[in-house]
Formats: C-alpha cells, sequence, structure tokens
C-alpha cells in the first residue's frame, strides 16, 4: 500500500493526469421512458406533482421540470461479475486483471453467483418483480478502457423490473415538514464495469488501469418521477443507505461505488414532454442536486429565448457549477446490442420451482433470499419513533451519518436518561461537534459510554445541564478521561448543601435591595436575575429550580 | 453453414477483410440463428437492405462504428454484395418459429463461488502492449472520436 501511494504521488508530479470515470458512460443506451408520458402508480399518489414549477421571468407561462435518473451502484463482491480477480479500490494498476478481464482470446466468461444474489436482495428491497429468466447481452462501443470493445449488460430482459423507491424531502422552512414521495424503478441489470484511463494531455496519451474492468454493477433505472434536484438527491441518499444496509454495494460515491446520470427536460404543464439532455459523472449527492437544478434553469432561458435544446451528452464542472456539452459524444451511438453467445439465460427460482435434487450451489432461490433480507431503512426510521418516541426528522438524522444510530444505541444502552434527553444530546450537541470539527462518528474523541456516564450523571441530577456541557466540551478535549473525573477536578457538581445554597441566597439578595425590591412590586423577571445572580455566586454548580424555590421562600417570609 | 463459410473466404481481401471481421465471423461464429436474431431483434441505422445501395452515409457510420476505412468505391461495391448475399437468410421463412437466444439456450448457467482466484499478472499481460508506462497500458487520447479517426491513419490506431 505504501509503495502504492509513492508510485502515485510521483506520477502526479510527472504528468498531469485527469481522471475520467469510464464506468459512468454505460447505460447511455437504456431506454428512460421520457418520451412515454408520465404515469403515476398508486404508490405515488402521495406525491404532489410537479413540484418545481417554476415562474417564467416574462410572465404567464409556468415551466415544469421532469427527471430521470441511471445509477450504477459498484456490487460490493469479492471477486468480478465474470472473473475471479479481485475486487479492490486501490491497487497498483492492472495487478487486479485476469485474462478474460483483459479480453485475451479463448476467455469465457463465468458468473459470479455472488453478483447475481446482490442483484436479487437489492430488486426485492426495491419491491421489484424478479424475472425468473434473464438474459445477458453485448453492447459495444470503442474506447481504450473497455477491451472487448463491448460490455456484457442486461438489455432486452433484466434481472428486475417494476420497482419502486420511497423518500422523503423537506418541503417547508422548517425540517421538521418532511414530504414522502416515490420514484418507480423502471429495471435493474447486471452488468460489467469499464476499466479507468487517465489522461495525459501533455503528451497527447491515455494509460489504461483495468482493474475495474469486469467488476460487477447494478444499473438501476429510476423512471422520470423527480422534477428537482433535491428530489433527486434525496432519493439516491435513500438508495444508497438501502444498497448499504443489505450490503450488496458500499455505495461510497467518492470512491465511485455509487454513480448518477441525470436525464432532464422541461416543458409546460399539460404539453408534451420536452426534449431532454443527459447529465454524466455526477460523483456527489450535491453535485447531483446542483448539476439538475442549474440544467432545468438553462433548460428555461434557452427556450425563453427562441433556442431549442438539443438531445445531447452533458457534464457537470464542480468548479463552475455549470453543465456543458460533451465533446468527445459527437454523433449517435450506435450501440449494435445482440445477444451475449456465450452465456446461456440466467434462471432464478423460487420455493415452488425448484427443481428436485438440485445442485444448491447452482440454483439462486428468490423466496430463501427473501426471508434473510436485512432490516431496511424505513423500517429502522419507523422502529425508532415508536421505540423512542423520536420524532422523524430525527430519524432520518440518525440514519444519515454513517455509524451515529449505532453510537445512539450504545448511548441508549448504557444509560438510565431518557430517550428524548439522548436524541438530543446525541443530534445537537454531539454532532454539531462532529460538524463543527468535519470529523466521522468513528473520529469522535467522545465515546457512547462517555457520553452515557455524563447523561446518568445528569439524570441524577449531580450536575446541571451547563454543566454537563462543559463536561462534554472536556472530554471531547481531554481523551481517556471519564466524565465523574472531569467534574471532580473542576468541581462541577451540583451544590447539595441546602445550608450553604441558602446562605449565598440570603448573600445575594442583600446585596442586591434594588432586585427584591422590584421583585416584591410583582416584576417577574426579577427572580431570574436573582436566580442568575446566585448561580454565577455558586459558580453555576447551583441548581436553578432549587434556587428558585429558596428566593421566592425568603421573599414571601 | 459451409457456403457461408467459403463465401466469407472469398470476402477476404483488402479493406472488407475488416468488415467481415465485425460482421460476417460474427454471423458465422455464433450461427445462423443469432445472426437473424441479432438483425431482426436489434435495428440498426446501416440497413441498406431498403435501399440496395449502401449511402456514403451508411458507409461513415459503419467506418465510425467498426474503425475501419473502406477506401475506395470498389470495396463499397464488394459489401454491397455481400450484403445483397447475405440476404438470401431472407428467404427462409421462419414465421412462428420462436428466435433462439443463443446455441447455449437450454444449458445451465453455470454460477461460481466468490473467490479470488486470477489476477496478479500485470507482467505478462503488459508483454502483449506495444507501450507501456510503468503498470499501465497507453492508448491514444480521446477515442471513438470521428475527427480522431480522420486525424490519424489506420497503423497510427494500431500504435
Amino acid at each position: 500500500m505504501a509503495a502504492l501511494v509513492v508510485r502515485l504521488s510521483c506520477l502526479g508530479k510527472r504528468w498531469v493526469l485527469a481522471c475520467i470515470d469510464g464506468g459512468s458512460r454505460h447505460g447511455r443506451g437504456a431506454a428512460i421512458g421520457l418520451t412515454s408520458r408520465r404515469k403515476r402508480g398508486q404508490s405515488s399518489v402521495a406525491q404532489q406533482p410537479l413540484i418545481a414549477v417554476q415562474k417564467s421571468r416574462k410572465g404567464e407561462r409556468e415551466w415544469a421540470a421532469v427527471v430521470g435518473l441511471e445509477i450504477h451502484a459498484q456490487i460490493s463482491s469479492n471477486s468480478k461479475l465474470f472473473s475471479g480477480s479481485q475486487v479492490h479500490f486501490a491497487a497498483p494498476p492492472n495487478s487486479l486483471v485476469s485474462f478474460f478481464d483483459a479480453s485475451l482470446p479463448g476467455t469465457l466468461p463465468v458468473l459470479n453467483r455472488r453478483c447475481v444474489e446482490a442483484a436479487v436482495m437489492t430488486g426485492l428491497a426495491l419491491n421489484c418483480r424478479i424475472n425468473k429468466k434473464s438474459l445477458f447481452d453485448r453492447k459495444h462501443y470503442f474506447y481504450a478502457d473497455l477491451p472487448a470493445g463491448y460490455q456484457i449488460t442486461q438489455q432486452r430482459l433484466p434481472i428486475a423490473v417494476n420497482g419502486c423507491l420511497a423518500y422523503s424531502v423537506s418541503v417547508g422552512k422548517k425540517p421538521s415538514q418532511v414530504s414522502t414521495r416515490t420514484v418507480r424503478i423502471k429495471q435493474i441489470q447486471l452488468e460489467q464495469d469499464s476499466g479507468k484511463s487517465l489522461h495525459d494531455e501533455p503528451r497527447s496519451q491515455t494509460l489504461i488501469d483495468l482493474n475495474r474492468a469486469g467488476v460487477g454493477l447494478l444499473e438501476v433505472v429510476l423512471e422520470p418521477d423527480m422534477s428537482c434536484g433535491e428530489e433527486a438527491a434525496s432519493a439516491v441518499r435513500e438508495l444508497q443507505l438501502i444498497l448499504q444496509a443489505l450490503g450488496t454495494s458500499q455505495a461510497n460515491m467518492a470512491e465511485g461505488q455509487l454513480r448518477v446520470d441525470a436525464n432532464i427536460s422541461v416543458h409546460h404543464p399539460g404539453e408534451p414532454l420536452g426534449v431532454r439532455t443527459e447529465v454524466k459523472n455526477l460523483n456527489s449527492a450535491r453535485f447531483l442536486a446542483k448539476a439538475i437544478d442549474f440544467e432545468i434553469k438553462r433548460q428555461i432561458h434557452e427556450l425563453e429565448n427562441g433556442r431549442k435544446i438539443l438531445n445531447e451528452t452533458r457534464s457537470f464542472d464542480d468548479k463552475l457549477g455549470c453543465t456543458m456539452p460533451m465533446r468527445d459524444k459527437e454523433g449517435k451511438q450506435d450501440y449494435r446490442f445482440m445477444p451475449e453467445p456465450n452465456l446461456p439465460p440466467l434462471l432464478l427460482y423460487d420455493t415452488a420451482s425448484l427443481p428436485p435434487g438440485a445442485d444448491p450451489q447452482q440454483v439462486i432461490n428468490i423466496d430463501w433470499i427473501r426471508e434473510r433480507l436485512p432490516e431496511l431503512p424505513g423500517k429502522t426510521r419507523e422502529k425508532l419513533i415508536q421505540q423512542y418516541g423520536m420524532l422523524p426528522e430525527h430519524s432520518f438524522t440518525l440514519l444519515n451519518e454513517v455509524g451515529l444510530l449505532e453510537f445512539f444505541q450504545n448511548v441508549i444502552k448504557e444509560t438510565r436518561a431518557e430517550p428524548k434527553k439522548v436524541t438530543s444530546w446525541v443530534l445537537n450537541i454531539f454532532l454539531g461537534f462532529l460538524k463543527q470539527q468535519n470529523l466521522a462518528v468513528n473520529e469522535s474523541p467522545v465515546t457512547p459510554s462517555a457520553l452515557a456516564e455524563l447523561l446518568n450523571l445528569l439524570d441524577r441530577k449531580a450536575i446541571s445541564s451547563s454543566a454537563a456541557r462543559q463536561v462534554f466540551e472536556e472530554l471531547w478535549r481531554s481523551k481517556g478521561k471519564t466524565p465523574s473525573q472531569i467534574v471532580s477536578e473542576k468541581k462541577l457538581e451540583l451544590m447539595q448543601d441546602q445550608e450553604a445554597l441558602e446562605r449565598v441566597c440570603h448573600t445575594v439578595m442583600e446585596g442586591h435591595p434594588q432586585v427584591v425590591m422590584d421583585m416584591k412590586r410583582g416584576n417577574p423577571r426579577a427572580i431570574n436575575k436573582l436566580i442568575g445572580l446566585v448561580r454565577k455566586a455558586t459558580l453555576s454548580r447551583a441548581d436553578p429550580t432549587v434556587i428558585k424555590e429558596i428566593l421566592e421562600r425568603k421573599l414571601s417570609s | 453453414m459451409s457456403s457461408l463459410l467459403s463465401a466469407s473466404s472469398a470476402l477476404r481481401e483488402d479493406a472488407l477483410r475488416r468488415l467481415k471481421r465485425e460482421m460476417w465471423a460474427r454471423a458465422v461464429k455464433l450461427g445462423l440463428r443469432s445472426w437473424v436474431g441479432w438483425r431482426r431483434g436489434f435495428t440498426s441505422k446501416a440497413d441498406p437492405q431498403r435501399s440496395g445501395r449502401v449511402t456514403a452515409e451508411v458507409i461513415e457510420h459503419l467506418e465510425r462504428l467498426a474503425l475501419v476505412d473502406f477506401g475506395s468505391q470498389e470495396a463499397v461495391a464488394r459489401l454491397e454484395k455481400a450484403i445483397a448475399f447475405a440476404d438470401r437468410l431472407r428467404a427462409v421463412d421462419t414465421d412462428g418459429v420462436e428466435p433462439m437466444e443463443s446455441v447455449l439456450e437450454d444449458r445451465c448457467l453455470y454460477l461460481r463461488s466468490d473467490n479470488v482466484v486470477e489476477g496478479n499478472c500485470a507482467e505478462e499481460l503488459l508483454q502483449n502492449a506495444h507501450r507501456v508506462v510503468e503498470e499501465y497500458f497507453v492508448a491514444p487520447p480521446g477515442m471513438c472520436s470521428p475527427k480522431w479517426l480522420n486525424r490519424l491513419s489506420l497503423s497510427e490506431l494500431r500504435i
């Protein structure tokens, strides 16, 4: 690994390297139903049609935008889709390549069982119909990182069809105004990833690394049921959480395990859909939303100025925040799809159709996989809401941050504090500190047990909530100390000595006769001022409710 | 089948040699049925049957798809003849015959367990490459572009 880093860094010095994500070229041919009229299924009744209706600057006519997505998720498997070479993100160039991956003559594809199971699991989780028979096809195009000159995919009969994905978007200004929407899933197909090209512009050459060539991909085609960048980003985020919960893909966008192409068009409501463009190479949720919203605005601007939208492929420039036509994609592509001659149809079974005496290694039982599906994010959120009385938006936040749910559950296990208190501490204070320092949950200096202990101290009123915050800050700074240690070191425990507290109250009252007068005259705010003064005198170690009691007693006597 | 093979060997001349590799060889190798299936199942822009003649646009399209250069009118004429010959396949009445997926369609698709058993042979693989930089294959920049095709000669294409 160390050797690799050295190699890569010296490469960087010698060439200007621009990495083009070859894999996301895939899926261009899959027809997305933009030409057909949008038809919402029963499941999407809750959806408001066309929320991103934009007011035209020139007055009366409104615009509606339509967005469909093609998502490529790299299957999490040990070996590639059709060969026994390893799948690994950063390895020395061309070290994870078999003769088949390099397309040497005489080699044949051998299907990886794990990849088929991953596709079935994903299909079931996305409410798809699993095709008991699916077919492999060749899709042809010439690119240096595609050594065979074709990609094996599933064009005619994919492994899963007709699913749906529910996701949530915030609709109002408040985070609590969340609306659930549904996007239909046209199909999920198994296909090969391509290699990677590193373009060395100054030397006018391209360096080819085939380590990724032949890695299994799930292409998930979402119907154009979305209408803005935020909807698309939320749908992708939900899909990402589902894939991660299933373990079928690590779905890390930064490492290219999840790549999104967006099809975008605009039209006047009630009129036929407009000409679409495709924006490729979107590898972060934020860029996805930005690129889509930019493209919608651009298309409206073009049309309002009497220009036409070309059916073209565009790329998103994240620095300029705009989309540009892609240079090397001139002319219509003709993929010359043909049946893959070396792979018979892929047959799947259910318990009823399982042939008796079949070799269990050679048959895949859909029912067996369905029974073993792990809990999906939607269900997890529902349980959090029911079990802990959590607000829906809080359940979303808990799941959105990698490891946060586990952290929360570990704190809950070890503390006597109320779940609501734990939720509030984890989401407001703990997450706030993480965000401020740009840390992941597993990089936190505060362990779940430490937070649990702190919340116990707070729960049995050993410390005030402001003292608890101080302890938390101290925990964050000095690793290894326990909350109790910090409390005793900093003398933060609440004053339990009633007499001493009464003495302090007395002194404060004597010292501020004007405030006492104000209060006696019925100014309700005066007591707060006195409480503040007493707390200050006790270095915030007294419980405000106790102080209030004492003060009230003293004043009425 | 044998007449097809001999026909294809008759075509083994000049520029058509390369077109043959793209189309004919596939048809022969994959068997007649999948060839017919391909032509029927996937309509292509290069569909000269209707006109009987291959237009300049279709030639240009084919050249781009197959990365070949037809070069001469003679080569185009030979292509037209080859297509006319292949069209005899259409004389076979296939009505009511379900097209085959592949010649292996009634075989079981073998499933491999997910173990790493290959790879780690970069040195051997790179012996095939004309040019290598460190452990990378080296290719010319910007593939697929017609501009690129026009700019470089065939020999350059194969660096």
